[in-house]
């Protein structure tokens, strides 16, 4: 096993968990769950491909993708935000809709070949032992662009105005109401923007890290795994970010199990016996559970809470005022 | 009526004919309100009066369907909370309007436009002191608002308001949540910012108060203002009650003499933490006998709430406690309730009751497993509505049928039907939080009324308030928590509002200095009213030189262990339960006698 | 940008009796016209699509057998959300649950768990549904004991625990019992089918060929368990209670950690049932892509009947029809756009039960 490249995949598939639950990071922190972010990032992928595919350009799919995962989300706040559904259901039903239109959509698109998103090293970094060609060798602009969201979003909801509003909104939105925040636009907006980086996530994974259009199985699952990783971090952009990396690896080294004949001198059973290969591919979904557990008691233990708003719809006069 | 205008000055505020209607209810009936700068002006009002609406309109939450408003002569036209900060009016809410895990200064700087985008903290943190200084306000700019007490966190809303300029602060009921002594302080912070030329709406329902801190005072009465008036000494509780209420209010409760029983309920040394993992309860014993109502007293948030739960079964503790011999410490609520407890919890809606079910399936909550409502394995809905009908009439519950969902009923009624509920199970103990709070007049006298027939009927009943007017005319002993603590307790024959007052604010009882033990002692039945408590805290601070050492008081040991008995009669223990009381206030009180104004209650 | 407040003024004190069932009607009227649209915008003819959409599944006796098929999952799957639902548990794991059930069932005839030479059928098939269910209610266990326990979120649970239950088939399907190296178990003996309308066809000739089975029968039974465990039983009562307001149920002394495990459980084992009739009723083997997402669906029919186990019978039939219809009409994914914008359009509508809409200009505009 080459641990350089498992480590490197898996940096480089953590980005679209990354993306995605920072997306979704600012959604709850306004107070709105977005349950439906595997179906944006599946629309955001197919629109990215396809929009890769017929217009040659790789960075007009990307906008397409940001695109189509933000218009998918409006549907989200308008239900959720104005007409005050319960958030779960309409999420589920944000999942079922993006499916189906990126199938409907992304008709005919299997097999084909499009632009990807190119590939750099950093010049000096990537000259580092280990930590070089780990990180910031070859990676497509994508993953660099994760390294910058981490801090830079970390910074806009803890150390900008902006921020601030978004946190008030997501903890005491009557408070924020009576300072003058405008507590719909606010919601709108950010369950906007993760509707944009679910797209941008799904279009990572169509026209960057793994190529091609797979119909549903092109993100099969990441999206919610995306949802459950913004729990597991507390709703704070490093631990997604470590979380994202985490997964990404472990994915990763799961599936190089299979390769070598030996494993810690033993028989390695994964190669004798394919078939053993579906314990490996669970491998994501149980860890997430495991995430979730840990997560939770690790909670209990530094009182770490969601945002107290969260799923809760805003509508004044209900209460206090 | 009397309104007397201010020479040579341009009202701060001017209110004309503001009429506000939500769907069923004329909250605003073409109400005027002046204020000048410098000025602080109570509006009074009782429960549902409007005087909360008629502030949101002026900060610009609620739009009117007529009227104007100029602010220093301006007329203005408000479209969102933003435009009323822009023109300097800021308003202190009754439930504070703070995000908890946010520190004070991130706070204030919600809604701003400066800082344009990064926030320098420590800047602010600065700026803030700064202002805090200036008016004499103490605070620690960084601390978490979770971190702070409620009168600290009052202190942030008022620092929020200044720092956004404002010269006109509305302050909604704001003495509610402090203890007398923090009142007070609150009142010459107030007072100091009038100095500096601030227009003050002080929303209450305390006379006493409001003359002490108000220059001028108007008075609401369903949507109506029904007096404007400067001449504050004019004022009678009677008038003003009469003002508030519309009719003459006599409060006359049926509280039969009558010695404690056997013990019901016993808790031996128990603590317990809050949601926030922090001590709530620490070590506290209490006994509550046969027909005995054991008020606890209280300034909000320090554990009554967890004392209740961990009664209930609601929140796990350590330590015993007994009820009818029982442990039900960490049982779960299941095992009380057929223990013969019976719980009418604070938030009426969020807890006693199922908002979106029938009348009958509230009803039916506790008893869904007995017969004839439980057949089986299934639930005699006939039955059950029987059951619903008769309490229904019973207690005089409002709702066109059974069938009715809870939450349509008015916050009177919900809590006839949680009482109904409750009560009618023959209770062994009853434990009532904060039982009228947000009642009308009627509705609470009628609540009362229900708590005094369980204990005549041999009930124990644990009753939580934050009215110590309430506490003081129901309760048997009083037992005051602080920190949660149980400071002390005091029999009823001993109740003294100023003691009361020292120790909600954690002063033990061994501490208090005689005197004050000495000074008034209230008999069971003449009620005292916590109106007085500043008076009296100004009494007592004059007393304090001259008057001999007092009675001595059954403090907590043994009142812990042991009822109240009736001997100590009331009259061997007041010799002179009007010294040091100004020739006024002992007018006032030979009036009022045993009649109790219930007006000022909300 | 400025966002109006809403417009929705007057909360309804009571609405009429027929209005829910105008609303999801509706829903479902004007999610067929906005497919429709979708439809024509990626360049096929929404009339053609939809006339064939109706033939391929009411346009004959044989094609309506067809659509009872496909409705008996979605049947049992819809009345074990509708009961999760009415607690206010997120069972988002039928899918799941479906297929661990399904495996459980295969089990009997697979392991062989008894001699399926001697044992009469009526006792292999009762086996069976006692082993889908409890495969159901034990990957129904999970999230609700998590959910009750540690209070973690039942939805990612659920549907985190979709994939391993598939994959879980998968390694069976495809190593130990793949049979000649198919991603399928061998044909399942008769004496674990499940009756069919086509095994009386000896005696009623009309019969022959129609896959119905008694699947249907047991969805239909269930529903009347659902009806009179939800609106009649002391049961009900609690977990109605336990949905509407938790705090109050606590407080009124209901065990909400026991209930929420037990409710994920029945709510389980009825998916878990499903994949048995699935199993034994239609494919008569365990393979790969037995459920075209009945978990998924199942979770819309419940919504979509207002959580009323009859009213989930005919949405069910509804379902049925799409997911026979779809199977033959292209693009694909057609069947799931309608479903989504269904549900959409459905939780949407329940604003118009809540709210008498009226529309302000901002400068009559009053907060509530």
């Amino acid at each position: 096993m080459n641990w350089i490249e498992i480590f490197r995949s898996g940096i480089s598939t953590g980005t679209v968990l990354l993306i995605a639950s920072i997306g979704e990071i600012l959604t709850e922190r306004s107070g709105i769950q977005n349950l439906g972010v595997e179906g944006m990032m599946l629309l955001g992928a197919m629109a990215g491909f396809k929009v890769a595919y017929q217009t040659g350009n790789v960075w007009l799919g990307l906008l397409a993708a940001i695109a189509a995962g933000g218009l998918l989300s409006l549907a989200h706040a308008l239900v959720t935000i104005h007409f005050q559904a319960d958030q779960t259901v309409s999420g589920l039903s944000l999942t079922f809709l993006g499916t189906g239109l990126a199938l409907v959509l992304g008709e005919g698109l299997t097999g084909l070949t499009a632009p990807v998103i190119p590939s750099a090293s950093i010049p000096l970094l990537s000259k580092i032992p280990y930590l070089g060609p780990v990180a910031f060798a070859n990676h497509n602009l994508l993953v660099y662009f994760g390294y910058l969201l981490v801090p830079l979003t970390w910074y806009y909801i803890n150390r900008t105005r902006p921020g601030l509003h978004l946190r008030a909104v997501g903890e005491n939105p009557a408070a924020a109401d009576t300072l003058g925040v405008n507590i719909y636009r606010t919601r709108y907006i950010y369950t906007f923007l993760g509707g944009c980086f679910a797209g941008l996530a799904g279009a990572a994974i169509s026209v960057a890290i793994a190529p091609g259009w797979y119909s549903n199985l092109t993100v099969n699952g990441q999206g919610f795994i995306a949802v459950a990783l913004v729990i597991f971090a507390s709703w704070n952009p490093w631990r997604a970010a470590l979380g994202g990396y985490l997964f990404g690896v472990l994915r990763r080294f799961t599936l190089d199990l299979q390769g070598p004949r030996m494993l810690l001198g033993l028989a390695n059973p994964f190669f004798f016996n394919t078939n053993l290969v579906f314990f490996l591919q669970m491998a994501p979904y149980i860890l997430t559970i495991i995430a979730l557990i840990w997560g939770s008691s690790a909670a209990r233990k530094k009182r770490i809470g969601s945002p107290a708003a969260l799923g809760v719809p805003y509508q004044r006069g209900e209460r206090g005022l | 009526m009397t309104f007397t205008e201010t020479p040579n000055a341009v009202p701060a505020v001017e209110m004309q004919d503001i009429t506000l209607r939500f769907p069923g209810v004329l909250a605003n009936d073409h109400v005027n309100f002046t204020m000048y700068p410098g000025e602080i002006h109570a509006l009074l009002g009782e429960n549902g009066a409007g005087k909360s609406t008629l502030m949101n309109v002026l900060t610009g939450l609620y739009k009117p369907q007529s009227g104007e408003i100029r602010i220093h002569g301006k007329k203005v036209s408000f479209n969102s909370p933003k435009d009323a900060i822009a023109n300097g009016i800021g308003m202190v809410h009754q439930h504070f309007m703070l995000v908890e895990n946010q520190t004070v200064t991130e706070n204030i700087l919600i809604g701003l436009d400066t800082p344009r985008f990064a926030l320098n903290l420590k800047k602010y943190d600065q700026e803030i002191s700064h202002l805090a200084d200036q008016f004499g306000i103490h605070i620690d700019p960084t601390a978490r608002i979770w971190q702070l007490s409620v009168g600290e966190q009052q202190r942030v809303e008022i620092l929020k308001i200044l720092y956004r300029g404002a010269d006109i602060l509305i302050m909604d009921e704001p003495t509610a949540v402090l203890a007398p002594q923090e009142a007070d302080e609150l009142i010459e912070t107030l007072k100091g910012m009038a100095a500096q030329g601030k227009a003050i709406a002080f929303i209450s329902h305390k006379l006493t108060e409001v003359k002490q801190v108000a220059d001028k005072l108007t008075v609401l009465r369903r949507g109506r203002v029904t007096a404007e008036r400067k001449d504050l000494e004019n004022f009678t509780r009677e008038s003003l009650a009469s003002l508030m209420v519309g009719r003459e209010v006599i409060f006359n409760l049926h509280k039969c003499e009558q010695t404690a029983g056997r013990e019901v309920l016993r808790l031996e040394d128990v603590s317990a933490v809050n949601n926030k993992n922090l001590p709530a309860l620490r070590n506290v014993d209490l006994a509550l006998h046969e027909g005995e109502i054991l008020g606890i007293a209280g300034v909000a948030g320090n554990g009554q709430s967890e004392l209740v739960e961990v009664i209930t079964g609601l929140r796990e503790c350590t330590g015993n406690i007994w009820l009818e011999g029982k442990n039900i410490a960490n049982k779960p609520p299941a095992f009380s309730i057929s223990h013969g407890l019976a719980h009418i919890p604070e938030d009426r809606i969020g807890v006693g009751s199922a908002p979106n079910l029938s009348l009958t399936s509230n009803i039916i909550m506790k008893r869904y497993d007995q017969a004839p409502v439980s057949q089986k394995w299934q639930l005699n809905y006939v039955a059950a509505d029987a059951l619903a009908n008769g309490l229904k009439d019973e207690y005089d519950i409002q709702a066109p049928n059974v069938q009715t969902q809870a939450r349509k009923l008015s916050g009177g009624n919900l809590q006839k039907l949680i009482l109904a509920r409750e009560l009618s199970s023959a209770p062994r103990l009853v434990v009532a939080m904060q039982p009228t709070r947000g009642l009308d007049v009627g509705a609470i006298e009628n609540v009362q009324q229900l708590l005094l027939n369980q204990r005549a009927q041999g009930c124990a009943i644990l009753l939580v308030s934050e009215d110590l007017d309430e506490l003081l005319s129901l309760s048997d002993r009083i037992a005051v928590m602080y920190e949660g603590h149980v400071v002390g307790t005091i029999c009823s024959g001993d109740f003294d509002i100023t003691k009361i007052g020292l120790m909600m604010t954690g002063t033990l009882p061994q501490d208090l200095p005689p005197e004050a033990e000495a000074s008034k002692p209230v008999a069971v039945g003449s009620i005292s009213e916590f109106d007085e408590v500043l008076d009296h805290v100004k009494d007592f601070e004059r007393i304090d030189e001259a008057s001999p050492a007092g009675q001595p008081v059954i403090l907590s040991e043994e009142a812990a262990e042991e009822p109240c008995g009736d001997d100590t009669s009331p009259s061997e223990q007041l010799e002179d339960p009007d010294a040091g009381l100004t020739e006024k206030e002992r007018v006032l009180r030979k009036v009022l006698g045993k009649k109790y104004q219930k007006g000022d209650e909300e | 940008m400025k966002i109006p407040y809403p417009v929705l003024l007057k909360r309804h004190e009571d609405y009429p009796k027929w209005l829910p069932v105008v609303t999801s009607v509706g829903a479902v009227l004007l999610a067929f016209i906005i497919s429709g649209i979708v439809l024509a915008a990626t360049g096929a003819n929404p009339f053609t699509v939809y006339s064939y959409f109706f033939k391929a599944s009411f346009g004959s006796w044989g094609a309506f057998s067809d659509v009872i098929v496909k409705a008996t999952p979605l049947l049992l799957i819809g009345l074990g959300c509708s009961l999760a639902f009415k607690m206010r548990l997120w069972n988002i794991g039928a899918e799941g649950q479906f297929f661990i059930g399904a495996f459980l069932a295969s089990a009997v005839v697979m392991v062989p768990l008894v001699n399926l030479e001697t044992t009469p059928r009526w006792a292999v098939i009762a086996l069976m549904m006692l082993l889908g269910m409890a495969g159901g209610a034990l990957w129904g266990f999970i999230p609700g004991y998590l959910k009750a326990k540690l209070s973690i979120n039942e939805v990612i649970i659920t549907l985190m625990l979709n994939y391993v239950a598939i994959l879980w088939n998968n390694y069976w399907i495809f190593g130990t019992w793949s049979e000649a190296g198919f991603q399928m178990t061998k044909t399942f003996p008769r004496s674990a089918w499940l009756p069919r309308l086509a095994d009386f066809a000896d005696k009623i000739p009309a019969f022959s060929g129609m896959t119905a089975h008694a699947g249907i029968l047991f969805g239909i039974i269930a529903a009347i368990i659902v009806y009179q465990i939800i609106y009649k039983s002391k049961w009900g009562y609690k977990i109605t209670l336990i949905g509407d307001n938790p705090r109050a149920a606590r407080y009124a002394g209901i065990d909400i950690a026991r209930n929420t495990i037990l409710v994920f459980m029945v709510s389980g084992a009825l998916a878990g049932l499903a994949g048995m009739t699935e199993v034994s009723g239609v494919v008569h083997r365990l393979q790969e892509r037995i459920s075209t997402s009945y978990g998924f669906s199942g979770v819309i029919v419940a919504w979509l009947a207002k959580l009323n186990p009859f009213a989930v019978i005919l949405v069910s039939i509804l379902f049925g029809a799409l997911l026979v219809a779809s199977r033959e009409i292209q693009p694909s994914g057609i069947s799931f756009l309608i479903q989504g914008i269904t549900l959409f359009l459905v939780i949407s509508s329940d604003v118009l039960l809540k709210y008498e809409i009226k529309w302000v200009r901002p400068s009559q505009e009053t907060a509530q």
